[in-house]
């Protein structure tokens, strides 16, 4: 066992985590404020390499491993929950299934595209009556000729309306169920495809969340994913992967939160000392702090594991549910303590408590999460 | 970083899983019963070599390092918390603070036969006035020439009476508070000083606490340890590690629990199908599950820090928090998974849930241990 970041990997969370710290953290709260899509800022993390971080390096990418990957979500999270989920989407669910599942062709294609921050990526899996029941998707591709013709439409698409290449799962055989589905690359430009307006959400402002439409849109043979039918054993694969990041994201907003609670009680006086003088407030920040602490090595041992090509789904499961529990217990116990001040925009609180909420959510419920785990008890 | 056992920590776990399964398990129930402390068993761990693992070779010891022995323990309390808690209070309380602090000489006569299990090792440090609060403490030891002697009582004293050798903290200064307080290592037999009351306790009943009381009790000089006034120092570093111990005991009788309730969800049937079919049930089993991984990450992790020479104090008291909460949690569930039978003793589970009450408390409070982290959290 060893519980030290390798010398690389400290290289790599460090270089993010000045980065986060410096560049994105002043502007989240006016990403918060104005919904708008932080395009600038997701430039200039292309350009340091951090839009490919574990892509190999035949690909543009940086090569890194899975470790300094999640990492990294969990520093730029702490700055920008927002930001998080731009690059976990983009990454884990965005680039992953087109390294894993794509042709030569296809990769060469896409992914120094994606690695580079040059295309942004998005996944389309959810419609508005298949949320975690994935079979019954509704959206269809039929086959004609050399292209497939899609209709349907997909919610809650996170990059939704930002993303150059989206993939997306519909179904090409409505009798197999979820061996029926497919998954495909949609690009942006596709005749027949079109964004949604943006969806307007609780929290993780700016992160372009949309629907998507699909009338007869013609996507290409060249651009099916993997084979027909395989679209819901593709996604199942990439949910492990896709878990811990969102872990990851929870466990920087709860950070986030905990450091900001024990700032705030540190300088807020009431009855003559400072809050931090009060055993109730005591309490409240070693809780806080405990459960920070036992998220982050769940996350880090699902990584690690991820990251050595080893069995993890009950790891990633467990780390998901926990770290997101934790980040929403946190983000709430801090806006208590911040009183009143807490529940304005004048403190970040409010955000990651906001923020906090679709961690429990997405990326399979944690009730889904739960039932996962139950199916791995023996292991 | 790499979360995978290395294989000699492998091969502990698997030694004392099939110890505890074969030697330690089929009594725990009777020892439970009777109140029974059993000296065999404690034969038994150290003629394995469980009896000084932390401790070098040229001490009796097998040369290993903390988280081989908060494996070992872990594994002992999930078949049996008292044998846990008789192993981590001989080690982390009574054999590390000789092995930190005791003169070569001291370290010859006691860690050595400690190490190898022919003696027991116990600490005493609460006294009826003063658990957490140490400054509050009343035994003395006044020097008398080549002597203390040392007047007072100590109470909840674990492995008292069994113990041939303790590690005892009285008041040289009383002045001074905290920095009037000096460690001794006390002898079996020695005259004045002899075993009071046995309590009878609600849980980890197979582990003999005893009332130790010193009337006069002369101890000699070479057997103070450390300096003049430096005890309660040494008695709150021990603490530090002793409570990874603890967390250790925790997570052993939380993993128990977990086990023997999952089995028994997937065998027990009710309306039509096995009780593990209903998501209530699941939601449980997987809440139970996630909390155990989080708790034994803490745990190693902590183990590991102090066993790679880096500060550890934060993350034992971590350790021993979540552990011992998720103990209590999860063997309370458990019972409630196993229905009117987990209420009943032919099962073990209500013996885990009673076990595990005392984590929260001894070794430092829940309560204390929060103090400790955020003392940590807000100076950091």
């Amino acid at each position: 066992m060893d519980f030290e970041r390798n010398e690389e990997q400290r290289q790599i969370h460090q270089m993010v985590r000045d980065f986060a710290r410096e560049q994105i953290l002043p502007l989240a709260s006016g990403i918060d404020a104005t919904d708008e899509f932080p395009g600038e800022l997701i430039r200039k993390m292309g350009e340091l390499g951090i839009m490919g971080l574990p892509i190999p390096e035949e690909y543009g990418g940086v090569g890194a491993d899975f470790v300094s990957y999640i990492s990294a979500l969990e520093e730029i999270s702490y700055a920008s929950a927002s930001v998080g989920v731009i690059l976990a989407v983009h990454t884990s669910v965005g680039t992953f299934p087109i390294l894993y599942f794509g042709t030569e062709e296809q990769k060469q294609r896409f992914i120094p595209k994606l690695a580079s921050g040059e295309y942004l990526g998005a996944f389309a899996l959810t419609e508005a009556n298949a949320g975690s029941d994935a079979a019954s998707l509704q959206t269809q591709a039929v086959r004609d000729k050399d292209t497939y013709i899609l209709n349907g439409s997909k919610v809650f698409i996170t990059n939704g309306t930002e993303a150059d290449v989206y993939c997306v799962f519909a179904k090409t055989n409505l009798e197999r169920g979820n061996r029926g589905i497919t998954a495909f690359l949609v690009e942006r430009d596709t005749p027949g495809f079109r964004v949604g307006k943006k969806q307007e959400k609780m929290g993780l402002h700016g992160s372009a969340t949309s629907e998507l439409w699909f009338e007869d849109a013609r996507v290409p043979l060249a651009n099916r994913l993997g084979e027909e039918g395989q679209g819901f054993s593709i996604a199942m694969r990439l949910l492990d992967g896709g878990r811990v990041g969102i872990a990851a994201q929870a466990l920087g907003i709860a950070k986030a939160a905990l450091d900001a609670a024990a700032n705030y009680v540190r300088v807020r006086k009431q009855f003559g000392q400072e809050l931090m003088q009060f055993q109730g407030v005591q309490f409240m920040l070693a809780d806080m702090a405990t459960k920070v602490e036992a998220a982050h090595w769940l996350v880090y041992h699902a990584a690690s594991l991820r990251g050595q090509g080893k069995p993890c789904t009950k790891e990633a499961s467990m780390a998901k549910v926990f770290a997101t529990d934790t980040a929403m217990h946190v983000a709430t116990d801090a806006v208590q303590l911040h009183g009143g001040y807490g529940y304005t925009k004048e403190f970040a609180v409010e955000r990651f408590m906001r923020d906090a909420k679709v961690t429990q959510i997405y990326e399979g419920t944690n009730q889904i999460q739960r039932i996962v785990i139950a199916r791995h008890l023996d292991s | 970083m790499d979360f995978l056992l290395d294989r000699e920590h492998e091969q502990i776990r698997q030694l004392v899983r099939d110890f505890a399964n074969n030697e330690v398990a089929p009594g725990a129930a009777q020892r439970d019963e009777e109140e029974h402390f059993d000296e065999a068993v404690f034969k038994k761990m150290a003629e394995l070599g469980l009896t000084g693992i932390p401790w070098p070779e040229e001490y009796g010891g097998a040369g290993m390092d903390y988280l081989a022995y908060v494996i070992a323990v872990e594994e002992l309390s999930r078949v049996c918390a008292s044998t846990g808690v008789a192993l981590s209070a001989h080690t982390s309380l009574a054999g590390w603070p000789i092995f930190k602090f005791g003169t070569e000489e001291q370290k010859q006569k006691y860690l050595t036969p400690m190490a190898e299990g022919r003696w027991i090792g116990a600490y005493g440090l609460t006294e009826p006035g003063s658990g957490s609060d140490a400054a509050g403490m009343r035994t003395t030891a006044v020097r008398d020439g080549d002597d203390y002697i040392l007047n007072g009582s100590k109470v909840f004293i674990t492995n008292g009476g069994a113990a041939q050798v303790y590690v005892v903290f009285a008041m040289t200064n009383p002045e001074q508070k905290t920095r009037g307080i000096s460690a001794f290592i006390l002898e079996q037999g020695m005259p004045g000083f002899s075993i009071g009351k046995k309590e009878k306790k609600m849980g980890i009943r197979a582990s003999t606490t005893v009332e130790l009381v010193f009337e006069d009790c002369r101890v000699p000089a070479a057997n103070r340890l450390g300096d003049e006034g430096f005890g309660f120092k040494i008695a709150m570093m021990t603490l530090d590690g002793g409570r990874n111990g603890i967390a250790a005991q925790a997570l052993g009788i939380a993993q128990g629990a977990f086990e023997l309730a999952r089995d028994y969800a997937k065998e027990r049937k009710q309306f039509g199908q096995s009780i593990a079919g209903q998501q209530a049930i699941q939601f449980k089993l997987a809440d139970m599950a996630t909390k155990i991984e989080a708790a034994r990450l803490l745990t190693y992790q902590a183990a590991w820090l102090e066993s790679t020479g880096h500060p550890y104090g934060q993350a034992s008291a971590m350790s021993k928090v979540f552990a011992s909460d998720t103990a209590m949690q999860v063997t309370t569930e458990a019972v409630q998974v196993f229905g009117g039978y987990g209420y009943i003793r032919d099962y073990p589970v209500e013996r885990m849930m009673r076990d595990a009450k005392i984590t929260q408390i001894y070794e430092g409070t829940n309560e204390i241990q929060r103090m400790v982290i955020a003392r940590y959290v807000l100076n950091d």
